[in-house]
C-alpha cells in the first residue's frame, strides 16, 4: 500500500470513530440542559436526577469525542500537507475560529458543570450546561462550514499556487454550508433522542424506575419525532443542491449513467460499475428524479458518463449508503411516531415497541456514518470539489510511518471503543442513583 | 506588519499552552512519586480536573492558528514531525480519557491501567514537545520543496534530547508546585519536597540548555541583535531563582507564579530568537519558512486577528474565573464522599 491509501484509510478510521461520539454530544447536551432547566424552574426532583443520570452518560461520551477530535485537526498537517498548503488560507482559518470561539467555551464549561454542582448557584450551574450545549453546536457549525467548503468551494481565487480567500461571508453563508450544518445537526439530535428512548425503554421493559424513565421517554419521544420529520423534509434540499453543486455525487447516489431530460427514479436497482450500466432496474417512477432534483419533470439530470471514469466517485458505496440512510430515516419517523403516541404511559405500551427502541439505539449512529460516507466518498476523486484531487493532497512522507500510525489508530480506537461501550452500558443499566422517593408498585402486565 | 502580529500571537498561544498545561503534565508524570495510595491518586486526577481540558485547547488553538496564519509552515512542520506528533496525539488521547474512565470501576487492574496512561500520557508529551521545539530552534533538514530529509532518530540528537529533558523538568516542578496549592497537609509537603528536590536539577539543565543553545542555534545572536528581547531569558532566570526563594518561604501561589514566569520566559526567548523564522531549514537558509513567506493572505490574517482580539481576552477572562473558583485545596476524603469528582 502507498502513503495515499494508508492516509485515506487512517483518516477514515479517525473520522468515522470521532463521529460516533460527536452526534450524541450535540444532542444530549441540549437534552440535559433542557432537563436541568425544567428542574430549576419547576423544582421537580425527578428532573434533577434525570440531569445527573443522563449527564453521566453524556460525560463518558463527551470525553472520547474530545480526545479523538484533536487527531483530525493535526492530520491535515501530518498526512495532507499539500492540501493544507493549498487551502490553509480558508480552511485553516475556519478550524482556528472553531477552536477560539467555541471549543474553548465547551471544554472549559464542561468541567465547570461537572465540578460545579455544589460550588455554584443553581442559576450559574444551569448557565454552564447551556454554554456547553451552545458551544458544542457552534463548534459543529464551524467544522461543517469548513467541510462544506471542500464540497462546494466559494469565495476564493487561485493565486500563488493556492486558494486565497476573497469573500469570507460567502464562505460561511453559502447555502451548501447551511444545509450541511442543519442536516448534520438534525441527525445528531435524532441520535440523542433514540439514545434516551432506547435506554428508557430497556428499564421500562423491566418495570424499574418507571416514573423516572417515563419522563425521560416522554421528552425524548417528542424530540426524536420532531427531528426525524424535520430531517427527512430537510434532507430533500441537500439532495437537490447536489444537482447544481455536485452533479456526479447525485448521479452516483441514483446510479444514473446517462445524462437525460425527464430522468426516472428506479426504486429497485443495482449498479454495475464495470459496464457503466445498472444490472437491475425495476419499479421505475417516470421523471421522478428530474422532479426531485430540479422541481421540473423535464429537467436535465447529469449522468456519470458525462465525465471520464477517473473523475467519477465510486458508485456502489455512494449508491448504497444513500439508500440505507433514507430507509433508516423513514424507520425513525415510524418508530418515534409510535413512541410519541405511547408517551403518556410507555410502560403499558407493547413490548414490541420497547424492544424495538432498545435495538434501535445503534441505528441513528449507522445513519450518521452512512451520511458521511455518501458525503465524503461521493466527493471523490476530489478533496476540494473540482479544484484539487485527493491524490495530489497527500504529504511527501514515508510509507512506513503512516503504516505504523494507521495500525496504532486501529488498535487504540478499538480499545477505546470497547472501554466506552462497556462503561456506557454499565452506567445505563444501573439506572439513576439515590432514589429520592420510593417507586410505586410494579404495574401489572398489559392484558 | 500583520505577519509580525501573527508571529507574536503564535508565540503567545504556545506560551499560554505551556504555562497552563505544563502543570497538568507535570502532575501526571510524577503521580507514582506524589501519590501513595488510591485516594491520593484520585487527588492527582482531581487537582487537574476542572482545568486540564480547557488548558489543552490552547494546544489545539496553537495548532489551528499555525494552520490559519502560516499554512505552509503548518504543512511542512506537521508532516516533518510526523512520528513524534502521532506519539503525542496517542499519549494525549490516553491521558485525556483516563480522567473519565479511571474511577468508574473498582477493579485494581482497571485503575492501574488508566493510572499508567496518565503517567506515560503526561511524560511523553512533555518530552516530545521539548524535543520538537529544540529541533525547531536548531533547524530541521527540510529542502526548498518542504520535504523532510530525516526521521525520528534525526530529532533525537543531543540538543533535541536536552530540550526534552528541560521541558520534562520545567513541567515536573510546575506540577509539584500546583499540588502545594491544590492540597494541604501530607500531599502539600510532598509536592513542596519534590519541587525542592527537582529544582537543582532543573537549574543545571536550564543553564546547560542556554549554553548549548549558543552553539546549536542562532537564537542568542538573534536575541542579542535586539537587546530588548533579553528580557525573556532574564525573566526565565529570575523566575527560576525567585521560585526557589518563594518555595522556601512556603508562599505557594508565588512559587507557582514564578515557575509560570520561568516557562513563559523560556518559550518567549525561543520564539523571539526564531523571528522571523517559524521553521528554519538546516540544509539551506533559503528553504526556511518564515512569518512572511508562509503567511496567509492579509484578508485572512485580518479576519483572524479580529477573531483573536475579541475571543482570546474572553477566553482568558472565563478561564481566570475558573481558576479562581476551583483552586481551593482538595483531599482524598472529600473526593471519596463526592459524586462529582474523577
Amino acid at each position: 500500500m502507498d502513503v495515499l491509501t494508508l492516509s485515506r484509510f487512517q483518516f477514515a478510521v479517525a473520522t468515522y470513530f470521532h463521529f460516533l461520539f460527536v452526534p450524541l454530544t450535540l444532542g444530549l447536551s441540549l437534552l440535559v440542559a433542557i432537563m436541568q432547566t425544567i428542574w430549576v424552574r419547576s423544582g421537580d426532583e425527578d428532573y434533577k436526577r434525570m440531569t445527573k443520570f443522563w449527564g453521566k452518560l453524556f460525560l463518558i461520551n463527551f470525553a472520547i469525542g474530545v480526545v479523538t477530535g484533536i487527531t483530525l485537526e493535526f492530520q491535515f498537517g501530518t498526512n495532507w500537507s499539500r492540501y493544507s498548503t493549498f487551502v490553509g488560507d480558508i480552511f485553516g482559518s475556519l478550524l482556528a475560529i472553531e477552536a477560539t470561539a467555541a471549543f474553548f467555551l465547551e471544554s472549559t464549561f464542561i468541567a465547570v458543570w461537572f465540578f460545579g454542582w455544589d460550588r455554584l448557584s443553581k442559576r450559574a450551574h444551569l448557565v454552564s450546561i447551556w454554554l456547553v450545549a451552545i458551544a458544542s453546536n457552534v463548534s459543529a457549525f464551524w467544522i461543517l462550514v469548513a467541510n462544506a467548503w471542500m464540497q462546494s468551494p466559494v469565495g476564493f481565487t487561485v493565486r500563488n499556487g493556492r486558494a486565497e480567500l476573497t469573500d469570507f461571508v460567502a464562505v460561511i453563508t453559502q447555502k451548501f454550508a447551511i444545509l450541511e450544518v442543519v442536516h448534520t445537526v438534525g441527525g445528531a439530535y435524532i441520535t440523542a433522542g433514540f439514545f434516551v428512548l432506547g435506554i428508557s425503554a430497556w428499564h421500562l421493559l423491566r418495570r424499574q424506575h418507571v416514573a423516572f424513565f417515563t419522563k425521560s421517554f416522554r421528552l425524548a419521544a417528542v424530540w426524536a419525532l420532531v427531528f426525524s420529520l424535520f430531517e427527512v423534509a430537510q434532507g430533500h434540499m441537500n439532495a437537490e443542491i447536489l444537482g447544481t453543486k455536485q452533479p456526479m455525487k447525485l448521479a452516483a447516489m441514483e446510479a444514473q449513467w446517462e445524462t437525460m431530460r425527464g430522468a426516472p427514479m428506479n426504486l429497485v436497482q443495482w449498479p454495475d460499475e464495470k459496464n457503466e450500466r445498472n444490472r437491475i432496474e425495476a419499479l421505475s417512477v417516470p421523471r421522478a428524479l428530474s422532479l426531485l432534483a430540479h422541481y421540473d419533470v423535464n429537467a436535465e439530470v447529469k449522468g456519470l458518463k458525462e465525465v471520464p471514469p477517473a473523475d467519477r466517485p465510486p458508485v456502489l458505496p455512494v449508491f448504497l449508503s444513500f439508500r440505507a440512510m433514507v430507509g433508516l430515516a423513514f424507520l425513525f419517523i415510524g418508530l418515534s411516531a409510535w413512541a410519541f403516541l405511547r408517551r403518556r404511559e410507555p410502560v403499558r405500551s407493547s413490548p414490541v415497541l420497547l424492544k424495538a427502541l432498545v435495538w434501535s439505539i445503534p441505528l441513528p449512529y449507522l445513519a450518521n456514518e452512512l451520511g458521511w460516507t455518501l458525503a465524503e466518498v461521493g466527493r471523490q476523486p476530489w478533496i476540494v470539489y473540482g479544484l484539487m484531487r485527493t491524490a495530489d493532497a497527500v504529504s511527501p512522507i514515508s510509507t512506513v510511518q503512516v503504516g505504523v500510525s494507521a495500525v496504532g489508530f486501529v488498535l487504540l480506537y478499538t480499545l477505546l471503543g470497547i472501554a466506552d461501550i462497556y462503561l456506557l452500558a454499565k452506567v445505563a443499566r444501573r439506572g439513576p442513583a439515590d432514589e429520592a422517593r420510593p417507586e410505586p408498585a410494579p404495574l401489572p402486565a398489559r392484558a | 506588519m500583520l505577519e509580525t502580529i501573527w508571529f507574536v500571537l503564535w508565540g503567545v498561544l504556545w506560551t499560554v499552552y505551556f504555562v497552563l498545561d505544563g502543570f497538568d503534565l507535570g502532575l501526571g508524570m510524577l503521580m507514582p512519586w506524589l501519590a501513595r495510595n488510591d485516594g491520593e491518586r484520585r487527588v492527582i486526577f482531581n487537582a487537574q480536573g476542572p482545568f486540564w481540558d480547557g488548558n489543552e485547547v490552547w494546544l489545539l488553538t496553537a495548532g489551528g492558528a499555525t494552520f490559519a496564519a502560516f499554512p505552509k509552515t503548518y504543512a511542512v512542520m506537521f508532516s516533518s514531525l510526523y512520528t513524534p506528533l502521532m506519539l503525542l496525539l496517542f499519549a494525549l488521547i490516553l491521558r485525556g480519557i483516563s480522567f473519565e474512565m479511571r474511577s468508574k470501576e473498582e477493579a485494581a487492574w482497571w485503575r492501574t491501567t488508566w493510572d499508567t496512561c496518565m503517567v506515560v500520557g503526561s511524560f511523553l508529551p512533555a518530552l516530545l514537545l521539548g524535543v520538537a521545539f529544540a529541533n525547531i530552534f536548531a533547524g530541521l533538514p527540510i529542502d526548498a520543496q518542504g520535504i523532510f530529509h530525516g526521521n525520528l532518530l534525526t530529532l533525537l540528537n543531543p540538543y533535541g534530547l536536552l530540550g526534552g529533558v528541560l521541558f520534562v523538568l520545567l513541567f515536573a516542578v510546575h506540577g509539584s508546585l500546583w499540588l502545594t496549592i491544590k492540597t494541604e497537609g501530607e500531599m502539600r509537603e510532598r509536592g513542596a519536597r519534590m519541587a525542592a528536590r527537582l529544582w537543582p536539577l532543573l537549574l543545571v539543565v536550564a543553564v546547560a540548555f542556554l549554553a548549548y543553545t549558543a552553539f546549536a542555534t542562532p537564537l542568542w545572536t538573534n536575541v542579542l541583535a535586539r537587546p530588548v528581547f533579553l528580557v525573556f531569558p532574564l525573566a526565565a532566570v529570575a523566575g527560576l531563582l525567585s521560585g526557589r526563594w518563594f518555595l522556601a518561604r512556603r508562599a505557594w501561589w508565588k512559587a507557582w507564579g514564578a515557575s509560570a514566569v520561568t516557562i513563559a520566559g523560556a518559550v518567549a526567548f525561543g520564539v523571539a530568537g526564531l523571528f522571523p523564522n517559524l521553521l528554519p531549514s538546516s540544509l539551506d537558509p533559503a528553504a526556511s519558512l518564515t512569518a512572511f513567506n508562509s503567511a496567509s493572505t492579509h484578508l485572512t490574517l485580518s479576519i483572524m486577528l479580529g477573531v483573536a482580539l475579541v475571543f482570546v481576552p474572553i477566553v482568558l477572562a472565563y478561564q481566570f474565573w475558573v481558576y479562581r473558583t476551583f483552586s481551593f485545596p482538595i483531599s482524598a476524603a472529600e473526593i471519596e464522599r463526592s459524586s462529582h469528582a474523577y
